[in-house]
């Protein structure tokens, strides 16, 4: 089962996990803030190592709106985009969901305007947390491939039917280059069948599709909306062990915890700060100290039951936000202490907003979390910025 | 970790070599390595950065580069003594100079090693390209990528038409150096 290794981005990961996937139709936008990978698929259709149909759409509201019309023909849809992209294509992404189209789509994160920027933060997919699709976030390149192919058999199950956004942290993961390995076509195909569905337009079997409702059952289809993206928590854990069965990389399901058994302090982080983490965790742990670290993969469905599980025992936890819900707090945050909250136990929290914009988190500035969480003054604001380049009076 | 920044002008093919370098190291040698450019808009003519990072393990740490334990510069006209942050003391310069040795007050005695990288490049391409002669270069000094590793990361990724000269300019600069090194 040896697998072919390329010296690739983070991009051309998920292009590569595309190709493999077979999709049938990829729509796209090509501008900024559009990353290469709709490019790459492009070449890969044009010189017939992809079979798929590229379509060059106007805008990303198109792209979404076509991949909806592909999916529910019973294809196989891809869609990329990133930042002010995914929030042109805002309103396509909740009729997405609630149409049961299992369409999967690669974001880049990056930061929002105004003002104007380029570079990465999660602000983008976390302010569209409630559009009813799956979301992960990974941390590098091979696990960017990897999750695009786990994604279709996820979205598809038939309990699912829900899309599915891969989100991978801009620059940092989308323009690195490293080594990935890459699954062999055939067990690809045996581990992702084609895609079939009933919930599609047929002759044979006509039906109405994309209708509207009254107050009478609207709550009812919500209802399945919200029971499906929660059944999808076992399909996950499912179709991870799967993947590691056949490729020998699994990646945990929804959460990764990292030298936590007998930590005094952890962090809990998203996407490709997480190695940064357990690097300095493995310096502060040489030192005496005990801290670790929990990746959160998914943030739809969100990971409370494993949360808990994981982290009751510690007494002081901090969540990096790469977003901020202005006015309150990082989003991360407020589902962490949610979960907290519902479980009964208090353990010291805070909240640390880094990486705002592209700016760099660094291991300084996460000792300077870790030293915080392990000393910290109780009574301090719960939401401190971090590595902020002005003198800040509160 | 070592890690190492390239200074250029964008269209001189810094970026390529920062990833072709880390191509080298992982894909043709043993060792692993991260590559990246400095993030943003690219523009022709303008200073650029790129980046490698390589180690004997995976590497998990993302952050900026910081400390470089080498830096490579295509362009002396770009040096300035900003150029001078964010060097190990025990860091080397690799600079594409006739006579490098004239910026040692602005790296404050570091190790500099240079190679007139332009007139390689002019004899053999026949243009100023000298991005594949400082990777070279920098392949003598630091010994993370051996010639072959190096040769073959530059025939993956360039046109064949290209690579062949480009080879040429690798080997020739390699040797060069290693007559400075040893000189």
């Amino acid at each position: 089962m040896s697998e072919e290794k390329h010296f690739i981005s983070g991009n051309d990961a998920i292009a590569m996990g595309v190709r493999l996937s077979r999709p049938h139709v990829i729509s796209a936008y090509p501008i900024t803030p559009q990353t290469i990978v709709v490019e790459r698929l492009s070449e890969m259709a044009e010189d017939g190592s992809l079979d798929a149909e590229f379509m060059h759409v106007e805008s990303e509201h198109s792209a979404m709106s076509a991949a909806m019309g592909v999916s529910a023909v019973g294809a196989r849809a891809f869609t990329a985009t990133s930042s002010q992209g995914l929030l042109y294509m805002a309103e396509g992404l909740f009729y997405a969901s609630g149409g049961r189209f299992p369409i999967v789509m690669m974001n880049g994160n990056r930061a929002l305007a105004l003002p104007w920027s380029i570079y990465g933060d999660q602000s983008d997919s976390l302010g569209l947390l409630n559009s009813g699709w799956i979301q992960v976030y990974v941390e590098d390149a091979q696990e960017a491939l990897d999750m695009v192919i786990q994604a279709y058999k996820i979205a598809e199950h038939k309990k699912v039917l829900t899309p599915f956004m891969v989100n991978l942290d801009g620059f940092i993961l989308t323009h690195t280059y490293e080594l990935v390995s890459v699954p062999k076509q055939e067990i690809v195909d045996k581990f992702l069948p084609p895609f079939t569905t009933v919930n599609k337009m047929d002759f044979e079997r006509p039906m109405n599709m994309g209708m509207s409702t009254s107050p009478k059952d609207n709550l009812e289809y919500k209802y399945q909306q919200h029971r499906a993206v929660m059944d999808s928590v076992q399909v996950i854990k499912d179709v991870d062990k799967e993947y590691e069965e056949l490729f020998g990389r699994g990646y945990g399901g929804l959460i990764k915890s990292y030298r936590i058994e007998d930590a005094e302090a952890v962090l809990i982080v998203l996407g490709s700060i997480t190695g940064t983490v357990k690097v300095v965790v493995d310096k502060m742990r040489a030192d005496g100290h005990k801290v670790g670290v929990i990746k959160i993969r998914y943030m739809r469905p969100f990971p409370e039951e494993e949360l808990l599980e994981e982290c009751s025992h510690i007494k002081s936890i901090g969540v990096i936000d790469k977003n901020i819900s202005f006015g309150y707090e990082g989003t991360v945050f407020t589902h962490v202490n949610s979960a907290i909250a519902k479980s009964g136990f208090s353990p010291f929290i805070m909240n640390f907003i880094a990486g705002l914009g592209g700016k760099d988190i660094s291991k300084s500035h996460i000792e300077g979390m870790f030293m915080t969480l392990l000393e910290g003054d109780k009574k301090k604001n719960k939401v401190q910025f971090v590595g902020m380049g002005v003198q800040i009076n509160e | 970790m070592i890690e190492i920044r390239w200074h250029g002008r964008g269209g001189q093919g810094s970026w390529t070599v920062a990833r072709i370098f880390g191509m080298a190291a992982s894909l043709f040698g043993d060792k692993y390595a991260l590559a990246f450019p400095s993030f943003g808009p690219e523009r022709r003519g303008a200073p650029v950065l790129g980046f490698t990072k390589i180690d004997d393990k995976k590497i998990l740490d993302r952050s900026e580069v910081q400390e470089s334990d080498y830096v490579v510069i295509l362009d002396e006209t770009l040096i300035t003594p900003a150029m001078n942050n964010g060097i190990k003391k025990t860091g080397v310069l690799i600079i594409n100079s006739e006579d490098g040795q004239k910026y040692k007050s602005v790296f404050e005695g570091k190790r500099i090693v240079s190679i007139d990288a332009t007139s390689i490049a002019l004899d053999i391409l026949g243009r100023p390209i000298t991005n594949t002669a400082m990777m070279a270069a920098l392949m003598a000094v630091s010994n993370l990528v051996g010639l072959d590793a190096g040769l073959k990361a530059l025939k993956k990724e360039m046109k064949p038409s290209i690579a062949e000269k480009n080879v040429l300019v690798v080997e020739t600069a390699y040797k060069k150096t290693l007559e400075v090194l040893n000189g």
